[in-house]
């Protein structure tokens, strides 16, 4: 029997993704969280500078509330829902990891070297933060979406652009670990 | 009330992204390595039980909650800026180890250095609107 405390397994976990987005069909919306960083931008004045920002950015509140959700979910996945936050990886990744200095990696649920909060004085991993941040927002727009409007919503809808932005993703992902990772860490 | 429906939607999810672990960079790190069936068995799972909600909603016409047709807006044709930009988005993947859900579900965790992460991808986004029309699409 597996506790909801332990960490759920896959095929729990990717139903329950299908689920989301079933419930965001019905009742009217699309799975979709990166346009969540656009309305945030319009919402900060971007639409003064740039057209693609100058949008109605109140037909997305009901997306905001989505991700306002995410967030108490976090809590409570981490605070009432989880009795040990270690992930359990590979034991090959582990020594892996430990050898580029990531010496949390089997017993955090984050790299400490990245997400303690002694991260945020030190100028490697906000650098490593910020230009992964950056990456992640320009790219999503580019694309126009991410793992959530692509990977899930259009491939269940079997659009060919999503599978394109796939590939993509996994390209880039692929020479990140595998490319540049040993040249910065 | 339909606020209330979207929030609760959205704990939903934040509790499968933390719980499923999907929100670990040590996961997706592992994924790109290929050294564990988990975040494909997550992804592959999603979309084959999404594949089928998705096929079932379009041949039976189902209505939503509400009542109202429920509508798949298509994507435009393109091969440019889903590859290039599925590119960029993978390199601040597997660097950041969060996409755009899971990046959300970390605040409420409480990894404050999540909000670095944040903040640079609404500067991405904002750039990405600043540029828009000198890029190819």
């Amino acid at each position: 029997m597996i506790s909801i405390y332990e960490p759920w397994p896959w095929y729990v976990s990717g139903p329950m993704i299908a689920l989301v987005m079933f419930l965001l069909l019905m009742v009217g919306k699309n799975f979709g969280m990166s346009s969540n960083l656009r309305t945030l931008c319009t919402i900060c004045g971007a639409g003064n500078t740039s057209d693609f920002f100058r949008f109605d950015w109140k037909t997305q509140k009901w997306n905001l509330v989505v991700i306002l959700g995410a967030v108490i979910g976090g809590y409570i996945g981490a605070h009432f829902l989880s009795s040990d936050l270690a992930v359990v990886i590979n034991p090959d990744t582990v020594k892996d990891l430990k050898g580029l200095g990531f010496e949390s990696a089997g017993s955090a649920y984050l790299p400490s070297e990245l997400f303690d909060r002694s991260a945020l004085t030190n100028i490697k991993s906000l650098l490593t933060l910020s230009i992964g941040g950056l990456l992640v927002g320009f790219g999503a727009r580019y694309a126009g979406g991410c793992t959530s409007g692509h990977a899930i919503s259009g491939l269940s809808n079997l659009q060919l652009p999503s599978l394109i932005a796939v590939i993509g993703f996994f390209i880039g992902g692929l020479t990140m670990i595998h490319l540049i990772f040993p040249l910065i860490f | 009330m339909r606020t209330l429906i979207y929030l609760f939607i959205g704990i939903l999810f934040g509790i499968t992204m933390f719980k499923s672990e999907a929100a670990s960079w040590f996961r997706i790190y592992e994924m790109f390595k290929f050294e564990a069936f988990h975040m494909y068995g997550i992804i592959g799972s999603a979309l084959g039980v999404g594949l089928l909600v998705v096929q079932v909603i379009k041949r039976y016409k189902i209505k939503s909650f509400f009542g109202d047709a429920i509508t798949f807006p298509p994507k435009e044709k393109s091969i440019s800026r889903y590859l290039i930009g599925g590119i960029i988005f993978g390199l601040g993947w597997a660097l950041a180890g969060a996409c755009p859900g899971p990046m959300f579900t970390l605040v409420g965790a409480g990894y404050t250095p999540i909000l670095v992460v944040i903040a640079a991808s609404l500067l991405g986004t904002y750039l990405y609107g600043f540029l828009k029309d000198k890029l190819p699409h």
